[in-house]
This record gives structure tokens, sequence and C-alpha cells, in this order.
């Protein structure tokens, strides 16, 4: 028998998994098995990020949950279980499948539904609540067959929702009971000017509605009903008027209710009962019920401090929050409508510009109670600081809102800030902690946001906590060496601006002028590349070969042996059976070893450097090409087999990715990139997983970048949609082209854009709306290392000067003894030591 | 005393880059960067990765040292005398090597 008690978390919604995580990282997790249910389908998920699901995130993208994190930590989960009842005499729980666990302790993690109006058709078709992944799959439904949509709730929430509904191009409406929007949190001026920025987004905006039924339409599916006689048609409704926090269970088990619903917890998130814990939406302090993750997350380290025996205890949370909803910034903090007795309010307004801006002080001018800001939240960072830390204010705490003069500075330096300044809410991390992380040996923001938590939740203090790492990095003399190496004190992007704007065509030339030394591999490889994206000469010209790896100086990937392999291009995948005769005979004659690779090709091992241009002369007679394996550069464009056979291809994606194949070979980059190109959205190609992935979607084709397998897989973003053929290689060629000069050297596109600043909406920005004009030369760029393509491997074989290089040694015809092969299934491979010492002594 | 061994003519060389020789059944990688009219010459083979490659590598210096880069797992050695910089205690034969009318030579 084991002496471990039972602890049953009741709902696996984004606090019910913070718990479980803070308790799996505490000491006290052996003393407990535990038991989840959760009700929905899916574990876990990001809430916060819901609309994300929208613009291309699946639920695994929005997942919390790590993998096999409930089998490590040996915890039962229930799936699509709910628990329907609590005896508190016997204490046991017991779930909707007919599941008895006798518990020791409970965590209620329950949440809360969306507040659906109790009014008669409520609960008609494509009347839909917006909370979970289900209720977004039923509203994608809906939308499909639906022409307007209408929000209930002009909240945060319900402006969101209008978002969604927005991009899935319907005609939106919001619907607001009260006679404003975001009544919480904006005053009347703030919300005036929402109003107008959201009806700017095509986004129609009713006040004072007060909608008592709902019946059937007449030019759409339904009629609302208003209470002053007037009435709005809609095909499909979304409820996002508030939350009703979940607590049947409780109540019925008898635990108190608060009055405005939630069940009542004291400072420990204990309920009534000293067994029972309550924590996130479904909680009510101080009758107060909390609509965000922060201080659920609060109140889960309470309650695994409190299970520890510790002190610690749940004092409240602030409500501040920060919104950008298509462009429009609103944040709100504190207490906004002043109503602290005595507290002074200072408003800027500029109509010009679309900016409001409001703070209310203290009576001594000393502290900050609360802020509203819209139209530029820019801000929010700096006041939230003052108003969480009760930072005194300036000598004129309106110098906080008013538009800064050049000569005084009114930002609170990141360096300003006490140690104990919380920098994260959602996390709860303070300076303190991330000055620790930093002397602890993080030196990128990422491994700062790894150790710390930091930005990982709702991503509202992102700004505040790069300036903060940034000052800290240069306080610590650490200021992160951005030199690419010892004989370039630049970075790869500065060293591609000289070689633009000064014309330089050689390495020799470039460290002359801005470098010192012989240069080394880093900088060599770095301008070799750069050379040739820009320039693009053949990359074994006399001034350019030392600058060459050795696969790029052999054009062959060096194997473990100090044998090469060779892999020829196979655009798409696509290879005639003549291509793959040829193939074979080649490979037969040369005994080297064959694999189908990752890419989409065939990859021949095992060829001895003399060996390489016979080879490559055999297959360039049979018609192929030079793969490009061995450079920084495009590898394959893998392809599914599309609309010409599979019969639910929506498009010839085999044909694209052969044209998108041959525009791109060669390019030279600061790393390798792939693409795939799927025929529909069941996505055969993998798209999603390359650096630019294509898939075909009814209206054209949708475009997808910065995607990773490898080491740290990362689904590639959605970029555009229904794009015509032409469009997509503009937008393709100019993202490439942009990724080219301004990545670092060796940084996939992934990378790129995780560390871009601005991210999506940045990249979108240059390169559909051309903010930086810039297009035109990234694509004229891009045009001239397609014009000046040539395949280096045919270039190579007609040129005998560069051939004498394919030697093993310059003053002999013998090989190197030491490449020595055994047979396995049927094949080559490289014998390894002891084989080679045996057969060695064999011949000898 | 060894004596200086002809190797190869001086157009045999890749500026900038290496070539590996067989002199007196040792594989020689030789180094030659024109611009200081020097030339280096050490064992082609490579400690860390067991194979016969280093005239493969890029060559260039770490703080004014001439040095080449293993192609295979990127180990720097000492071009003059073949002392691997991540591991001072792993070196390399290095040779003596002169140009002599037009025609390499190297002491073995
Ligand atoms: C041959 C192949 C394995 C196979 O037998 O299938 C292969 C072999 C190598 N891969 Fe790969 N990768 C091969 C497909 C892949 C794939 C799958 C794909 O492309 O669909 C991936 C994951 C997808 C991706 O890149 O996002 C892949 C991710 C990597 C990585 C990790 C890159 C990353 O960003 O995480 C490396 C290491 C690197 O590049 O720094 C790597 C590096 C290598 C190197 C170059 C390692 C090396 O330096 O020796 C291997 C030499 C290849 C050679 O000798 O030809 N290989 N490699 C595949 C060649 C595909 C082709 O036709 O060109
Ligand atoms: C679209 C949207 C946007 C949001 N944006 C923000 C934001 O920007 N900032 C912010 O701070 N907050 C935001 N929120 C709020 C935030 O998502 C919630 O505060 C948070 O999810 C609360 O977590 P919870 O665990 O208490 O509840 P939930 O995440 O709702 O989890 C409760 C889970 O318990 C399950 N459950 C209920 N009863 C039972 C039972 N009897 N047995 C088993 N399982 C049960 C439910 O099915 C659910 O899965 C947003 C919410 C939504 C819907
Ligand atoms: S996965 Fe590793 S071992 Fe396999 S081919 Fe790729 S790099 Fe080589
Ligand atoms: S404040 Fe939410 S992630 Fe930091």
């Amino acid at each position: 028998m084991s002496n471990k008690q039972t602890l049953v978390v009741i709902g696996n919604g984004m606090v019910g998994q913070n718990f479980l995580e803070n308790l799996m990282a505490s000491d006290i997790k052996s003393n407990y098995n535990v038991v989840t249910f959760c009700e929905e389908p899916l574990v876990a998920y990001d809430r916060v990020h819901l609309s994300e699901y929208f613009a291309g995130k699946s639920a695994a993208d929005l997942s919390l949950v790590e993998d096999g994190f409930f089998e490590t930590n040996d915890i039962t989960i229930h799936m699509s279980d709910k628990a329907v009842s609590i005896d508190r005499q016997n204490k046991t729980v017991t779930s909707d499948k007919g599941i008895v666990i006798d518990y020791d302790k409970i965590v209620l993690a329950t949440g809360s539904t969306a507040f659906i109006p109790p009014i008669p058709g409520n609960d008609r078709d494509y009347c839909i609540p917006y909370r979970t992944i289900a209720d977004l799959d039923d509203m994608m439904a809906a939308a499909k067959d639906s022409k307007v949509g209408t929000v209930v709730g002009g909240g945060l929430l319900g402006l969101e929702a209008a978002k969604a509904l927005r991009d899935l191009n319907l005609d939106t409406h919001v619907v607001q009971f009260a006679p404003r929007l975001m009544e919480a949190q904006l005053d009347d001026g703030g919300a005036d000017l929402l109003k107008s920025k959201i009806e700017d987004l095509g986004v129609g905006v009713l006040t004072s509605k007060n909608t008592i039924k709902i019946v059937d339409g007449d030019t759409c599916k339904h009629k609302m009903v208003f209470a002053d006689g007037t009435e709005h048609e809609t095909d499909m409704i979304l409820y996002s008027a508030g939350i009703r926090p979940r607590y049947e269970i409780a109540a019925d088990c008898g635990l108190e209710i608060a009055e405005r619903g939630g069940v009542v917890i004291d400072n420990q998130c204990l309920t009534t009962d000293a067994d029972i814990y309550a924590i996130g939406e479904c909680a009510s302090w101080n009758n107060l019920v909390y609509g965000l993750v922060a201080p659920g997350y609060a109140m889960a380290r309470a309650v695994v401090s409190h299970l520890a025996g510790e002190e610690a205890e749940f004092a409240g949370a602030d409500m501040s929050t920060k919104l950008k909803l298509n462009g429009v910034d609103v944040a709100s903090i504190g207490d906004p409508h002043a109503s602290t007795p005595g507290s002074l309010v200072y408003t800027y307004q500029n109509g010009v510009d679309g900016i409001y801006k409001r703070i209310v002080v203290s009576n001594d001018n000393k502290l900050l109670l609360g802020a509203v800001l819209v139209g530029d939240a820019s801000g929010y960072p700096t006041l939230h600081q003052y108003f969480s830390n009760e930072i005194e204010l300036p000598e004129h705490p309106d110098s906080l809102i008013l538009p800064s003069r050049s000569d005084e500075s009114v930002g609170l330096g990141p360096d300003a800030l006490p140690a104990s300044a919380q920098i994260c809410s959602c996390y709860e991390v303070t300076k303190g902690e991330i000055v620790n992380a930093i002397e602890g040996g993080c030196c990128t923001l990422a491994s700062v946001k790894d150790a710390t938590k930091a930005s990982t939740a709702c991503g509202g203090c992102a700004a505040l906590l790069k300036s903060v790492v940034d000052c800290e990095f240069e306080k610590a003399g650490m200021e992160v060496n951005t030199d690419i190496c010892e004989h370039f004190a630049y970075t790869r992007q500065d060293l591609y601006n000289f070689i633009l704007v000064e014309e330089i065509k050689s390495f020799s030339d470039l460290i002359s002028k801005h470098g010192s030394g012989k240069g080394c591999e880093i900088c060599k490889q770095a301008v070799g590349s750069i050379l040739a994206s820009q320039w693009n000469d053949y990359v074994l010209e006399k001034e350019h070969v030392g600058l060459q790896d050795t696969n790029d100086t052999f054009l062959a990937n060096i194997q473990k042996d100090g044998t090469y392999s060779v892999v020829p291009r196979m655009t798409g995948g696509e290879v005639t059976p003549e291509g793959l005769i040829a193939i074979g005979q080649i490979a037969k004659k040369y005994g080297l070893y064959t694999k189908v690779t990752g890419g989409q090709r065939v990859d021949l091992f095992g060829a001895r450097v003399d060996q390489l241009p016979p080879i490559w002369q055999e297959l360039i007679d049979a018609g192929f090409e030079s793969g490009h394996a061995y450079g920084k550069s495009l590898r394959t464009v893998k392809s599914c087999v599309g609309s010409t056979w599979c019969r639910f291809g929506v498009d010839d994606s085999v044909g694209l990715a052969v044209e998108l194949e041959n525009r791109y070979k060669g390019l030279r980059s600061p790393h390798k990139i792939k693409f795939a190109v799927s025929g529909c959205t069941r996505e055969c190609a993998e798209a999603q997983s390359k650096d630019i992935g294509v898939i075909a979607v009814e209206g054209g084709w949708s475009l997808y970048v910065c995607g990773n397998g490898g080491m740290k897989p990362r689904h590639a973003d959605l970029f555009a949609t229904n794009l015509d053929k032409e469009t997509l290689i503009k937008y393709i060629d100019r993202v490439l082209t942009f990724y080219v000069r301004t990545a670092d050297r060796l940084q996939r596109t992934s990378v790129w854009m995780e560390n871009m600043e601005g991210g999506l909406d940045y990249l979108k920005s240059v390169v559909i709306d051309d903010k930086l004009e810039l297009c035109d030369e990234l694509e004229s760029q891009m045009q001239h290392v397609v014009d000046t393509y040539q395949c280096e491997w045919k270039t190579t074989i007609g040129d005998e000067s560069k051939l004498k290089r394919f030697r093993h040694f310059v003053n002999s015809d013998k090989h190197d003894e030491n490449i020595v092969f055994v047979e396995e299934r049927g094949q080559i491979r490289p014998a390894n030591i002891e084989e080679r010492k045996l057969l060695k002594a064999e011949n000898a | 005393m060894a004596n200086w061994l002809d190797v190869c003519s001086i157009d045999d060389l890749q500026p900038n880059s290496g070539v590996c020789a067989l002199v007196a059944e040792q594989q020689v990688a030789i180094f030659y960067m024109p611009e200081d009219n020097a030339v280096y010459a050490i064992n082609n083979y490579d400690p860390f990765s067991d194979i016969n490659v280093l005239s493969r590598g890029l060559i260039g210096d770490i703080k004014g040292e001439a040095m080449v880069a293993s192609p295979i797992y990127k180990q720097h050695f000492n071009l003059k005398t073949g002392v691997c910089f991540e591991d001072e205690t792993v070196k390399i034969d290095a040779y003596e090597i002169r140009i002599n009318n037009e025609r390499v030579e190297v002491k073995i």
C-alpha cells in the first residue's frame, strides 16, 4: 500500500494544467497520486491565443502540454470525461463515465462558459459560444454558408471574436448591451474613439442594445429583436458577452457559492471544505471572478504552496490588459474609472491621429492608480510598472501621456526598476529573477525566456522583457558580441551591405577594406555565400575557391571516411524510368551505395574524389543536373502527387514544385532552404514544415513561410492565401531575397523569423505592403540569380584546370588506402577502424 | 638528416587552399597563401575523424597564426607547428617546406 494521498484535479484547462506543472516542479510531488478529469477531447490548450486558430495554428500548436507530460509524471488523466459529483462524506468523486475515485484533496479548475443571454431563440442553429476549440470548428463550419456574422458582447473577447469573423470574410457586427464598448476597462472618451476605430475596420457597432429574442430572419437566417424595438438580421451569432463560472459540481455538494457566481475561496484558495480548493475562472475571491489567466496562475501557485505547508497566499491580482485588434491598440490599467476618492485625472486626446490617453493618479500626485490608452498603447509597459510596483511618479505625471518632447525622456528605463519589479505578471517573474538568470549564464533573450518562463503566456510583457534583458546585457559588458569572427568586427548583415553598396566582388577586397588578418572558415564561408547570393559567379572561380568548405569545393558531400556522396537534382521528386535506370547503372558501375533521401531523391554514396568528375559526366549525359546537396542553397522542393492523379487534388502540385525548384535552384543563402508543395490541405508533402510551403486551396495557393523540421521543428506561418501563381512567385522572390540579405550566417528561416522584430506582421509589411520600398530591388536581385544560373558540375567538367583538383594526390595517381568498404545488406559501407586494420593486414 | 624532396610545381598548388601530395609514402597536406608567398606542410591525417582530409580544410589565421580548419569536425591546427588550437595535447606532424625555382620541396 502506498502512503500517498490522492489528489483529484477537476478540469484540465489553462489553470488546471498550470497547477499540475507547478505541483510536478515542487518537492511535494511525490506525496500525491494525481488524477485529473478533462472534459474536452483535447488536453489543456492556450485559450488566450485561441483566435490564432483562424490564422492557421493547429490544435497541436496551441497545446500547453508537453509531449509525454502525463506519462513521465505518472498523472492519470481521464479524457473526454467530466466529474459529475463529489461525495464529501465518503470522499469520492464520480465521473460521467462512471469512474469513482477516493480522494484526499480536490482542486476545482472547471473554468467558465461563455454567457448566453437567457432569451427565446438563443439556441438556434449557428448560434455559438466563443470559448473552446470545438466552438471554433463550429464557427468555421457555420461561416461557410453565412454572409453576416454578429457578436453579442462588446468587451475584450467580443471584439476579438469580431476580428475572427472579419478574418472569415463575413459582414461583421458587434451588439453591445452597455452604452459603450469595453465598459469594464474604458471610460466614455476611450470607448468612443475605440468605436470609431472598430467601425473603420469595417465592423458595425450597435451599443445600448438589449436583445429580447432571436427569430427567423427575412434576408438572413436570424433576426435579433431589441428592447428598443429595432432589429438586426444576421446568419450566425457568436456569444461573447462575459463569462459564467462553472460551479454546478461545487454547488451540488454544498460548497458556498458567491452571490454573483463562482465558488467562494479564501486567501489559500480553499473553499468552505478544507480538502477542496478552487482556482481559475470557477473561483470567486472577495466577490470577484477574474476572467484572466494571470490571476488563475497565481492561485495555482498559492495552492501548491499551501499543500507544501508554506505561507504564501493569493492576494488578489491586477486586471490590467492590453489588446491589439487589427492594429487598434487598447490598454487599461488598474482603476481607469477614477473611483478612488480624491483621485486626479489627466486626459490627452488627439483627434487627428486617433489617440486617447487618460491616467488616474492619487491626490498627492505621487502614485498611478489607473490608465486607459486607445490608439497608442506604447506607453503601457512603463505605466504598468509605475502602477504595479508603486513607483513614485515624475513631477508632472502628465508627461507620461503627452507626446514626448525631444528634450525630456519620460520613459521609465529598465534600469530604474527595482529588483522586485514584476516584469511578467502571468508567471510572476521579477526583474531580480531575470538578472539572476543572466548571471547564471543565459546569454540570449530566448534562453532567458526558457529559464524564467517570462513572456511565454499572454506575451503582454514581451517588449518590457526585451528592454530589461538588453539593458542587463549591456551592463554586464556582455554586449552580445555580434561580430562574425575575429577578422571582421561586423555582422553578416553589415558585410552584406558593404558588398552590395560598394559592389565588392571578392573576399580579398572586402577584408582589405573592412577586416584584418587572413580570415577563417567562418568569415570565408559567409562571404563566399554572400558573394554568390549577390553576384552569382561560379563558386570555383579562382578568387572564390578558397572560400568554399570541402563540400562546395568538390561539389559533393563529404562522408565519415573521406569519400563523397552524389545527389543529382530530381525536381519535385519527379523522375523518369530512363533516369532511374541511368542512376542505377552509374551506381552499379562505380560501386556506389544508393539510398532514397528524406528529400525525395536518390543519393549515391562512397565516391572517391577522383571518381566525382566521371560520375558527373555520365549523370549529365543522362540529363541530370547538380542537386546542390552540398551548398547552403535550395535543396529540394518536395511535392505530393497532386490533382494529376490524386482524387482529392485541388491543383497540380508536382507541376508547381518542378517550376519552383527550377526557379530557385542554385540560389546561395545563409543556410539551406527547403520547399514543399501539397495539392490539397491533406498536406502529404508536409509543406508546413518547410522554409517555404505551398498548399493548393480552392481559391489558389496558400503560402507558408519559415517552417523547419530538423533539430527544433517549427510550424510554418501562414503568410498569404488564395494567391495566383504570379503573385505567389513574387512573394517567394521577395521573402527569400530579404532572408538572404538580412539573416545571420547559418540561420534557417525559422530562427530568422523568431528573431525578427515585429515577426510575421513585419515580414508581411515588407513583402506585401512594400513598407521599405524594396520590393522591386528584391525581385530584380532574384531575377538576376535566376538568369545567371549554371549547373556547377557542367561548368566544372568543361574546365580542365578545375578538374585538376579532383585527385587525391597532386603528384600521384594512387588512391587513399584508408578508404575501405565492406558489404552490408547487399551494398557497400565504410569499414570501421577494426575492419580496416583487419583488411589491411590481410592484404599485406 | 632528411633531405629536401621534390614534390610538385607551384602551379599544382591551390592559392588560398590546400592539396595533398604523396611524399615518402606519407600523405602531406600543402597549403599556399600567395599574398604572403607562404607555403605550409602538415600531415593530411585528421586525428579527430581518423581520415586523411586536412588538405581539404579552409585556411586562414587565428590571432595571426596560420591555421587550417578540419573539414570534418572543424578543429583548428597550427600550420607551422601542427598543434591543435582546441586541444594542445594533440599535435600532428608539420614539415619543413620551401619553394625552389618554381618547385615545391618538402623535408621529411
Ligand atoms: C541525405 C539526407 C538523409 C537521408 O538519407 O535521407 C541528409 C543528410 C544530411 N543532412 Fe539532413 N539530410 C537529408 C534530409 C533532411 C531532412 C528532411 C527533408 O529535407 O525533408 C531534414 C529535416 C528538414 C529540415 O531541414 O527542416 C534534415 C535536417 C538536417 C539538419 C538540421 C537542420 C535544422 O535546421 O535543424 C542538418 C544539420 C545542419 O544543416 O546544420 C542536416 C545535415 C545533414 C548532413 C549535411 C550532415 C553532414 O554535414 O554530413 C548530411 C549529409 C548529406 C549527404 O552526405 O548527402 N540535415 N535533413 C537527406 C538529404 C535530402 C536531400 O535529398 O537533399
Ligand atoms: C477567446 C479568448 C481569449 C482570451 N484572451 C485572454 C487574454 O488575452 N488574456 C487573459 O489573461 N485571458 C484571456 N482569456 C481568458 C483565459 O483563457 C482564461 O482566464 C483561462 O483559460 C482560465 O483558465 P481555467 O483553467 O480557469 O479555465 P478553462 O481554461 O476554461 O479550463 C477549464 C476546463 O475544465 C473543464 N471542465 C469544466 N468542468 C469540468 C468537470 N466537471 N470535469 C472535468 N472537466 C471540466 C472545461 O471543459 C475546461 O476544459 C481569453 C479567453 C478566451 C475564450
Ligand atoms: S539525421 Fe543525422 S545521421 Fe542521419 S543523415 Fe541526417 S545528419 Fe546524418
Ligand atoms: S505578462 Fe503574460 S506572458 Fe508575461
